[in-house]
């Protein structure tokens, strides 16, 4: 197959960066989208120009690192799919691929596709933990779970960081990897003591790094790799809100009759 | 206070604002739909120095005396008032400060986009919103204070309205704004119980279709009523009253007449 691979340049943060055109050809439709532009690069390197940068790592859909846009969709027209598992075969012999970083001021651009994901990092910081004692390990089976919720945490705790969302959402807006993240660990009992604090501190990690508002759209869940419900980002609101507004702000608080 | 304070320094927090303020702005559309059918009710006496008026001319009289004599006159409509301003400006400052937020999220715009989800209406908010607020300045000028001239009597709302909708430029200004209101809130009435926290997959498929039958009902409802004047299928004033005071005292004659056998 034949494609002409239309990508972002762009030499460092500072650079304002450009689209450049290359043409690939004798490709097979099994190669992945990855390794097309791998097969990019040599071709590149063969005739003394720069290769693409762009991150992969797993490339096998877990790690969330092969992050960019392909033609308007991240990720590209394939739902529920990294690109490291995206296949040429998906795309027409002889088309204009459109590949670009992810577009967010939170989301740097280091080099050509390469984004600064470390705003990620630094939400997860901010409440992404439970305490545990590091004494003598309990029985496993000693806090019992519902089936349902832990699945249902595990749903949450399926997303791999990739900042789809963040690239999908027309506003740039977080709040599905924050919600993700917030409603794994807080769905469990293990999760539970430091669930306020979480839910507070992380909201306010992700709005100081710069995200956009969440208006309910819900492309970052139809972009997202691991298919993250938007459910999420309802209960993240709940637990702000409630965290906020219902729950005691001072529990040691004094009361007078008069 | 701080935690208000707080909640407001949030995305999330404003997002409840404009939640809650779609809410009570919601609460009032629908009392002002059943306010306006009443256009289609059959004259009603306004007791002594008024006489046969039309229900809706009657209604707007009432409004003024809600909540009377607990409340000196027009309080209770100036509270309404007061608390429906109160809302649309926070709902405003609050959109506009999350729509600078969220343009600061993306300085670069994507050279290549599709959406997948995004329905239209979600994407228009920004764009229906503010399109909704010049309807209401024009709105209240044209109807409430008579701005915009055109034999425009204070309280005589049925007559106003049958003045203004002979007019076929007003009533495809109106039908056009009510569109923009369904809209708006085609995506508003459904985002507002996400925001919320309240809406969950087993309750998803009911919200989605309640903010499709609000925004629809409300479409068809406000628009009932220029169509009824364009269409004539809404009688003239004058017409109205003469001939129903007829009707009222031949029944008047006939409850004598009755009583006479
Ligand atoms: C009768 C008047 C109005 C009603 C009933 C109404 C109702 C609503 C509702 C229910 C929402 C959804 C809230 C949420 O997602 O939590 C909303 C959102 C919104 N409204 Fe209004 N609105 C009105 C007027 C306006 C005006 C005048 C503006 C504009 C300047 C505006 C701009 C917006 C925007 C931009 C949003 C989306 C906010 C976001 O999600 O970031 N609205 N509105
Ligand atoms: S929620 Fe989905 S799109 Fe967002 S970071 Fe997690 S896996 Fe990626
Ligand atoms: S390279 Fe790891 S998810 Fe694609």
């Amino acid at each position: 197959m034949k494609f002409n691979i239309k990508v972002w340049r762009q030499a460092n943060s500072k650079d304002s960066g450009k689209f450049e055109s290359y043409t690939v050809d004798n490709i097979s439709g099994d190669t992945s989208f990855l390794e097309m532009l791998d097969a990019l690069n040599i071709q590149l390197t063969k005739n003394g120009g720069d290769p693409v940068a762009f991150d992969s790592d797993c490339r096998e859909g877990v790690c969330g690192m092969c992050s960019m846009v392909i033609d308007g969709q991240a990720h590209g027209p394939k739902p529920a799919t990294t690109t490291c598992q995206l296949y040429m075969r998906h795309f027409q012999d002889g088309a204009e691929i459109t590949v670009e970083p992810w577009r967010a001021t939170a989301f740097p651009v280091v080099r050509d596709l390469v984004v600064d994901r470390s705003a990620f990092d630094r939400i997860m910081q901010a409440g992404g933990y439970v305490t545990v004692h590091s004494g003598p390990k309990p029985e496993p089976n000693s806090i019992p779970i519902e089936p349902e919720v832990a699945e249902e945490a595990l749903d949450a705790a399926s997303c791999i960081g990739c900042g789809a969302c963040v690239a999908a959402c027309p506003n740039a807006s977080a709040m599905l990897y924050t919600s993700a993240k917030v409603s794994h660990l807080g769905l469990l009992p293990q999760g539970d003591p430091e669930r306020k604090h979480r839910v507070l501190s992380m909201v306010e990690q992700m709005e100081g790094e710069g995200f956009g508002s969440c208006r309910n759209y819900g492309e970052c869940e139809a972009q997202c790799p691991k298919e993250i419900s938007i459910k999420f980002i309802g209960m993240l609101n709940r637990e702000y809100l409630q965290a906020n507004l219902l729950d005691q702000a001072n529990p040691r608080g004094k009361m007078s009759p008069q | 206070m701080s935690r208000l304070a707080s909640l407001y320094q949030s995305s999330l927090g404003k997002k409840f604002i404009v939640a809650v303020t779609g809410i009570v702005m919601i609460g009032f559309l629908v009392g002002h739909v059943a306010g306006n059918l009443k256009i289609f009710l059959p004259p009603v006496d306004g007791g002594p120095g008024v006489g046969m008026q039309p229900d809706i001319d009657y209604y707007a009289h009432y409004l003024r005396e809600i909540g009377e004599p607990l409340l000196p006159a027009t309080a209770f409509l100036w509270g309404a008032r007061l608390v429906l301003l109160g809302s649309i400006i926070l709902h405003v400052i609050c959109v506009i400060q999350l729509s600078t937020q969220s343009s600061a999220a993306r300085k670069t715009a994507y050279a290549s986009r599709k959406y997948s989800r995004a329905t239209p209406p979600a994407r228009w908010m920004m764009y229906t919103g503010s399109a909704l607020m010049l309807f209401i300045v024009v709105h209240l000028l044209h109807l409430t204070f008579g701005a915009f001239g055109g034999g425009f009597e204070h309280g005589k709302v049925y007559h106003n309205l049958y003045d203004a909708f002979n007019n076929v430029l007003w009533v495809v200004f109106y039908v056009g704004s009510i569109g923009i209101v369904a809209l708006h809130l085609y995506h508003g009435v459904w985002s507002l119980f996400q925001t919320l926290g309240f809406d969950n997959p087993d309750r998803n498929r009911g919200l989605r279709r309640m903010a499709a039958v609000l925004s629809v009902g409300l479409f068809v409802g406000f628009v009932a009523v220029p169509t009824a004047f364009i269409t004539g299928i809404a009688k003239a004033p004058d017409h109205i009253e003469s001939s129903e005071i007829a009707a009222h005292q031949q029944d008047e004659n006939a409850v004598e007449n009755e009583e006479k056998e």
